[in-house]
């Protein structure tokens, strides 16, 4: 299997109050951002990167956001260029490229050469389709995300592998001279692994494209109806999906000590953590989900995208809290984070009461690929390198033979989509529900 | 009471609903970005000297999207495409938000289409100052509130919006946001060649605008008026975006003095 290494890259300094007086961390002014810290934080991201390497992660995992201090990454292939020259073995995955909002395939498919080239083909791609929020912040209207999306993604493949030049007149993109003089090391090109938070219609798109889907600490529960739905669509094409089409990410924080890892850890849920990412207004811009999305989320009672329900929708501009109700917002998000951890959708403690806890999961979800995902708020980079340490040296060693043990192959070791499945022949499971009933999960 | 029913009309490759009721010459009617909302106290007095006829706007749920539909002037194209084919030219037309929009490209066009135009607060013109009020960044409830300036005493704003919004009302709204932004996202609601286009086309126009509307700034008022100076332009005081519903005595009196019977 692969074990990755992820961190969103929070800018630490920005006052909790704001992001509570804004509900959310999309639209917090700039006038909090500090470039004297932001400058120091780009150059310690990368170090730690280069750390996670030198601990001996497979990979370490770059995303993009814009517009807020949830993740300073919002030029992505900059630093995954920078982290092609620095690095030497790590595989360096890209959570993805958000194809939609950039809106210009065929630069994206010259970045991505250029770093695949530069790190000596260590690069994956993988390709998201931007959250809510940054279609905003991007401009690129909603309505037409999944289709800028889709021709994007089959754009870049011809780019990559159809020689030039050639002449491209699409829907939504046009090229007059489609030539990219430097091509990816990686033939026919780098793999895609996509992440995405439970979208049928993305997880069935992978399925179609024989691309592993990376659940990013998605519900578990959910997450392994889903592995099926993409099964399933796995049968009907032909082949066995396993875990190498199956990749799982998830917030986990290690300490010395079980109290302290626990302080610490409540920096997930800084800000109103994952949860707070946007506005429901930003969440969810008009036509970004398909229309059956748009009745799932209305009519299955407790259905929500993202935290954001129908009723949330429903409700007006957010009423800002005052200032005297922020310890009280700050008791509930402690609670969340607790009730998180039962959930297993954010793990903390030592690495004794960590590693059971991810075998679980591993157990459940057999995934190919697994990240983990280290932890937001302000905390420091000593205590963030203390965890990553403690995961390598003590919990990553173990887990590795866990996964040999239950066979989880990961999709460099066997390409996904190349179980050929007999017609007429059932499948086989992808996941194990079997430990959740006794954890109390769904 | 002038009854009212739907019928399809078979236009530009798609199965077009429309909404008719009353009695008297045909007046056809463009509803705004939020969608039909349904026959109200000003349908019902207009329909006592007009036969309104009302398109559902395709993609908006009733009628289906039409896919080759991208912009308010493709929409404009659709509409007037509609007149031609069921010889319905020259019609009194009122146009409300971003169906004035609509009704404008169509009057730029072709100015033959209409014999008078009302504008509703019309988008389709960006204001010099302020700019129209962005309700994609919105929730659908801030969006419906921002309409009308007194939402507690405008009844037929409680009538339409007021309570719990049904999942049927909240799919409906989200098939209107998604089909308004597909047409209009970029430029927001408005086309910059469309002022230059409309001047000259003399087509008899009254602008309505209420004093107090949030939604569309009154420099897109003058900016109409600039394109088109012979326009009345008729202000109805202490009501926001959606005179029709706030003020719609005042509304009615205005619309029907300026079409006639």
């Amino acid at each position: 299997m692969q074990i990755g290494y992820f961190t969103e890259r929070p800018y630490r300094w920005v006052p909790e109050n704001e992001v509570l007086r804004n509900q959310a961390f999309f639209a917090v002014s700039n006038r909090f951002f500090d470039p004297a810290k932001g400058s120091e934080d780009y150059n310690y991201y990368l170090d730690e990167n280069c750390y996670a390497e030198e601990l001996g992660f497979d990979a370490v995992a770059l995303n993009e956001h814009h517009g807020t201090p949830f993740c300073m990454g919002s030029v992505m292939n900059v630093e995954a260029a920078i982290l092609a020259r620095i690095t030497s073995k790590v595989k360096i995955v890209l959570v993805g490229n958000p194809l939609p909002v950039i809106k210009h395939p065929l630069r994206i498919a010259e970045e991505l050469a250029e770093i695949d080239l530069i790190s000596r083909g260590r690069l994956v791609a993988g390709w998201v389709r931007g959250a809510g929020s940054e279609q905003f912040f991007n401009n690129a209207n909603p309505a037409f995300n999944r289709e800028y999306f889709n021709e994007a993604h089959d754009f870049i493949i011809q780019a990559w592998t159809r020689p030039g030049p050639w002449r491209y007149e699409g829907k939504h993109f046009r090229y007059r001279h489609v030539n990219p003089w430097a091509l990816p090391l990686q033939k026919p090109y780098p793999q895609m692994w996509i992440p995405g938070v439970l979208s049928l219609e993305t997880v069935q798109w992978c399925a179609q494209h024989r691309y592993p889907y990376v659940g990013l600490g998605t519900a578990i529960g959910p997450t392994c109806d889903l592995w099926d739905y993409y099964a399933d669509e796995a049968a009907k094409l032909g082949y066995q999906a396993g875990p190498e089409n199956f990749g799982y990410l998830v917030p986990t924080f290690l300490a010395e000590t079980e109290e302290r890892a626990q302080e610490l850890g409540k920096g997930f849920a800084f800000g109103g953590g994952q949860a707070a990412f946007s506005r429901p207004e930003h969440t969810l811009p008009p036509g970004y989900n398909s229309r059956d999305a748009i009745r799932r989320l209305a009519r299955q009672p407790g259905g929500s995208w993202l935290g954001v329900s129908a009723d949330k929708l429903r409700q007006g501009t957010v009423e800002r809290h005052d200032t005297a109700a922020y310890d009280e917002v700050r008791k509930k998000l402690f609670a969340s984070y607790q009730k998180a951890q039962e959930a297993y959708q954010i793990v903390v403690g030592t690495p004794k009461t960590v590693l059971p806890k991810i075998k679980t999961l591993m157990e459940v979800l057999r995934p190919g690929i697994f990240v983990i995902f280290n932890v937001q708020g302000p905390v420091s980079n000593q205590d963030r390198m203390t965890s990553m340490r403690l995961f390598a040296q003590e919990v990553m060693p173990a887990l590795r033979d866990y996964g040999k043990e239950i066979g989880l192959k990961d999709p460099i070791e066997r390409t996904p989509g190349s179980v050929k499945l007999a017609s007429g022949v059932s499948r086989l499971p992808v996941a194990d529900r079997g430990p959740l009933a006794a954890l109390g999960l769904k | 009471m002038p009854n009212f029913y739907e019928e399809t009309v078979r236009t530009g490759g798609a199965d077009l609903v429309v909404v008719k009721g009353g009695t008297g010459k045909p007046l056809l009617i463009l509803h705004d970005e939020l969608g039909y909302t349904g026959w109200m106290t000003w349908n019902e007095r207009l329909a006592e000297q007009r036969t309104l006829l009302i398109p559902l706007q395709p993609g908006y749920g009733r009628t289906p999207r039409v896919e080759w539909l991208s912009s308010y002037r493709d929409l404009a194209g659709f509409y007037s495409r509609m007149l031609r084919e069921h010889h319905l030219d020259p019609i009194d037309v009122i146009g409300f938000s971003a169906g004035g929009f609509t009704a404008a490209e169509m009057a730029a066009a072709d100015p033959h289409l209409f014999r008078r135009m009302v504008l509703v607060a019309p988008m389709g013109i960006k204001p010099s100052e302020e700019e129209i009020m962005d309700f994609f960044s919105m929730t659908i409830r801030s969006h419906l509130r921002a309409t009308v300036a007194d939402t507690v005493n405008t009844a037929e704003f409680g009538k339409i919006y007021g309570g719990e919004m049904t999942p049927e009302q909240f799919e409906a709204f989200e098939d209107a946001r998604t089909e308004t932004a597909r047409l209009g996202w970029d430029p927001f609601m408005h086309n910059p060649s469309l002022p230059c286009l409309l001047e000259g086309t003399n087509v008899p126009t009254l602008l309505i605008r209420g004093t107090r509307d949030e939604v569309v700034p009154h420099d897109c008022i003058r900016a109409y008026k600039k394109a088109l100076p012979d326009a009345q332009v008729a202000e109805i005081e202490g009501v926001g975006h959606r005179p029709e519903i706030e003020n719609q005595a005042e509304f009615v009196r205005v619309t029907r003095d300026f079409l006639g019977a």
